[in-house]
């Protein structure tokens, strides 16, 4: 094998590397102990990790050229039908010494699935049960609303065409309670006679939860008097019933029926008229 | 000295013969052999980053008030693990650097790997014998979606906290066990406080744990196996051709390394990437809009986005929306992809052994369904952030939609049948899709007149060129 011969331009430029990534690194400590600033450190642990990186790659390019590649054979699997029939009739003896015994092996099967099935029970623990808990919100009736930090909400608190986030009285940011309350002209919601009697006033409200992801309702179309979710574009007419219009939501939005109380307060009159958010299996 | 190590070595574990082989081991070189090292040490800079986090990252829901340096948020109730990951951006030192550089280092790590089976799939260096390596290489993808997601969501942030209700949501679908089954991963009905625990051990332990026994199980059968190689000269099936492990390729692996990290350091340094303190701290009745997942969810946000709003009842129960898009069509395509060589070995009745990776145009079928499976990645991906899209291009939302809809089952096909299309053109015309025109030689006659004479290229220069175009058993 030759020896390398001299490479100076290339050795220069690996010398240069190396020597920007150790002024990098005396960089980033002194700028440690100064108190930091991310784009700097970011930069300057850049310099010092790529100094390194490109002296190397110099190196190895240009320095070790002389270095040969290699022809290896592969190391191949294949095995022999002599070796095949070995492995192969091993492994069946030994089942066979095992089967044999046909009574003990059939108990070691007994033994091993009931322990197998044990061992999966306190997977129970991870979590409550569901029970009916996705059924039921905390709404009952009765509930005042309140607003996410605890107000009272009356029948003066909304404009027309405006909407509020609401929760039943003590359970404000509550998630499985969130309501939207909109006020509409008076005359315009189109409900069942049972969704009129919760919807005093031209003051309607919904659950928040989209019921095709579980996504809050953030955004409330004035104009089309439309709830849209922000993530999947899931539309529902707040006139009809919140009956989606467009995008993947699959039924409408469960409405909380409501009265005026003592002093315009609101107040919900039960829960929920459908169990509120995505779908699931034992839905009622 | 070194000699002596060797030998006292060698006197317990033999390993004189493993090491001299190791340290000669031929790797092929080729610049897309580079993807796979990237992935690798991607994940090497997110162990070590994260370690740093866990110091300082607390792991609870439980509420607090925050009392740190960010002006906007001061006095405000937020979760500790939300104050925790404030405190890490602001006040520890080089805390923010870290932090964005570990979710960069997330982002870099899954699209080489991406780019890392985009290249194993058109070269077939997935085929027989390595069919193992390509399902343990999807299980990573799969892991590493599993550790992006749960990373991501334990800020306990606005944005992280409604991709978690989504994917209770998805849970919930499921049929017979959905209920339980979210119950009991969830803790509770969604937002339960046991979450946020669940996610760190899942995001620190669990799941990387998995990722590296597979990384190991991967890496031993590539090395065990040896690289696949592209035809050359002086190249065959049975042997592999290339540098040795020590010392040139030991150092240009390095080198890949540092340069990895280098990018990830500028990123993390100049970018500016989560900035949770814009988004606000996790509540329930809130969603950010818009609202947008890392990419490598961005095309199951897409299928979400897209999917049309049917619903199942069956005998009384309810089969949820989410169930198809979110649950059954990811476990279709992981599947598809999990068993693509065995699928392909049986379509293509191809059993033998190939030690040769192929270019794209060798297999046009592969090639053009690949290019189809891409093509609906990109179109869902695009879908997954229609929101922002659909403001950048000043349409509305919902006539994007309708177009993304004709796009994703349209376009595939499309772009399936044009590279099915190169893929035969290249392969009947050689080396080169553009090649100059044969020559032709005018001559002037005695009369004053031209004639045109035969002249075909050099009869040399189109064997070489068929030789390295075909190589040995191409069709």
């Amino acid at each position: 094998m030759s020896s390398p011969a001299p490479r100076r331009p290339a050795e220069r430029a690996i010398g240069a590397c190396f020597a920007l990534s150790f002024l990098a690194a005396v960089g980033l400590i002194i700028l440690y102990a100064a108190g930091g600033q991310t784009q700097v450190e970011g930069t300057l642990l850049a310099v010092a990790l790529g100094g390194i990186g490109a002296g190397l790659a110099v190196w190895a390019k240009r320095l070790m050229d002389h270095l040969p590649d290699e022809t290896q054979p592969r190391h191949q699997p294949a095995p022999t039908d002599a070796e095949l029939d070995s492995a192969a009739d091993t492994m069946e003896t030994g089942l066979e010494e095992i089967r044999r015994r046909r009574f003990l092996f059939r108990m070691l099967v007994a033994a091993g699935a009931a322990l197998g099935f044990a061992a999966l029970f306190p997977i129970r623990s991870l979590g409550r049960a569901p029970g009916d808990s996705l059924e039921s919100t905390r709404w009952t009736p009765g509930a005042r609303l309140v607003t996410a930090q605890g107000d009272l909400v009356t029948d003066a608190t909304l404009e027309t065409d405006s909407f509020i986030t609401v929760f039943p009285e003590g359970s404000a940011g509550s998630a499985d309670s969130q309501a939207v309350l909109i006020r509409v002209a008076p005359g315009l919601l189109r409900l069942s006679p049972t969704g009129m009697a919760g919807a005093p006033e031209g003051l309607v409200a919904y659950s928040k939860i989209c019921t095709h992801a579980g996504c809050p309702l953030g955004l409330y179309l004035a104009e089309e008097h439309q709830l849209r979710c922000p993530c999947h574009q899931s539309t529902f007419d707040v006139l009809d019933g919140a009956k989606p219009v467009y995008g993947p939501a699959p039924k409408p939005l469960p409405q909380l029926p409501i009265v005026v109380g003592v002093d315009g307060v609101l107040e919900a009159t039960g829960d929920f008229d459908r169990p509120v958010g995505p779908s699931f299996w034992d839905e009622s | 000295m070194l000699r002596r190590a060797v030998q006292e070595l060698d006197e317990r574990l033999d390993g004189t013969s493993f090491l001299r082989q190791s340290l000669r081991k031929a790797f092929p070189t080729d610049w897309s052999f580079l993807l796979g090292e990237v992935t690798l040490y991607a994940f090497v800079l997110l162990i070590l980053t994260g370690i740093f986090l866990t110091f300082f990252y607390v792991a609870s829901s439980a509420p607090t008030t925050y009392r740190g340096p960010y002006a906007p948020l001061q006095g405000q109730s937020v979760s500790q693990a939300y104050d925790s990951v404030l405190r890490i951006s602001f006040e520890v030192r080089s805390g923010l650097v870290m932090r964005q550089m570990h979710h960069w280092a997330a982002l870099v790590f899954m699209w080489s790997m991406v780019a890392h089976l985009v290249r194993v799939f058109f070269t077939g260096a997935f085929r027989k014998p390595r069919e193992i390596t390509w399902a343990i290489g999807v299980a990573l993808l799969v892991g590493g979606i599993a550790a992006g997601f749960t990373g991501y969501s334990l800020p306990d942030d606005l944005l992280s906290g409604t991709g978690l209700r989504i994917i209770y949501s998805a849970v919930l679908s499921i049929p017979f066990a959905g209920t339980w089954l979210a119950f009991l991963f969830f803790g509770g009905e969604f937002p339960a406080s046991e979450l946020i625990p669940r996610l760190f051990i899942l995001h620190v332990l669990l799941i990387p744990l998995l990722l590296l026994t597979l990384l190991g199980a991967h890496l031993t059968l590539v090395w065990h196996q040896t690289h696949t190689q592209h035809r050359g000269p002086g190249k065959t099936e049975d042997t592999v051709t290339g540098t040795p492990v020590w010392p040139r390729f030991a150092l240009k692996s390095a080198a890949v390394a540092l340069f990895t990290w280098a990018v990830v350091a500028l990123l993390g340094g100049l970018f500016q990437i989560n900035p949770i303190w814009l988004y606000g701290g996790f509540v329930p009745y809130e969603a950010p809009s818009p609202a947008q997942p890392d990419f490598y969810a961005g095309w199951l946000e897409g299928i979400l986005r897209l999917w049309p709003n049917w619903e199942l009842h069956l005998f009384g129960h309810t089969v949820g929306n989410l169930f198809f898009p979110a649950v059954v069509l990811p476990g279709i395509v992981f599947t598809i992809l999990a068993l693509w060589p065995s699928l392909e070995a049986r379509v293509a009745g191809d059993h033998g052994v190939h030690n040769f990776a192929q270019r794209p145009r060798e297999a046009p079928l592969r090639s053009a369904l690949g290019a189809a499976g891409i093509t609906w990645f990109v179109v869902l991906m695009l879908a997954g952030s229609n929101d922002v899209l659909a403001k950048y291009l000043q349409v509305e939302v919902d006539r994007l939609n309708t177009w993304l809809k004709l796009f994703v089952f349209v376009l595939p096909p499309v772009a399936g049948f044009v590279t099915f299309r190169i893929c035969r053109d290249l392969r009947r015309k050689g080396t080169r899709p553009i090649r100059a025109p044969s020559r032709v030689t005018f001559a002037r006659t005695a009369a004053g007149g031209f004639e045109e004479r035969a002249d075909p290229p050099s009869a040399s220069d189109e064997r070489a060129e068929r030789a390295a175009d075909a190589g040995p058993g191409a069709p």
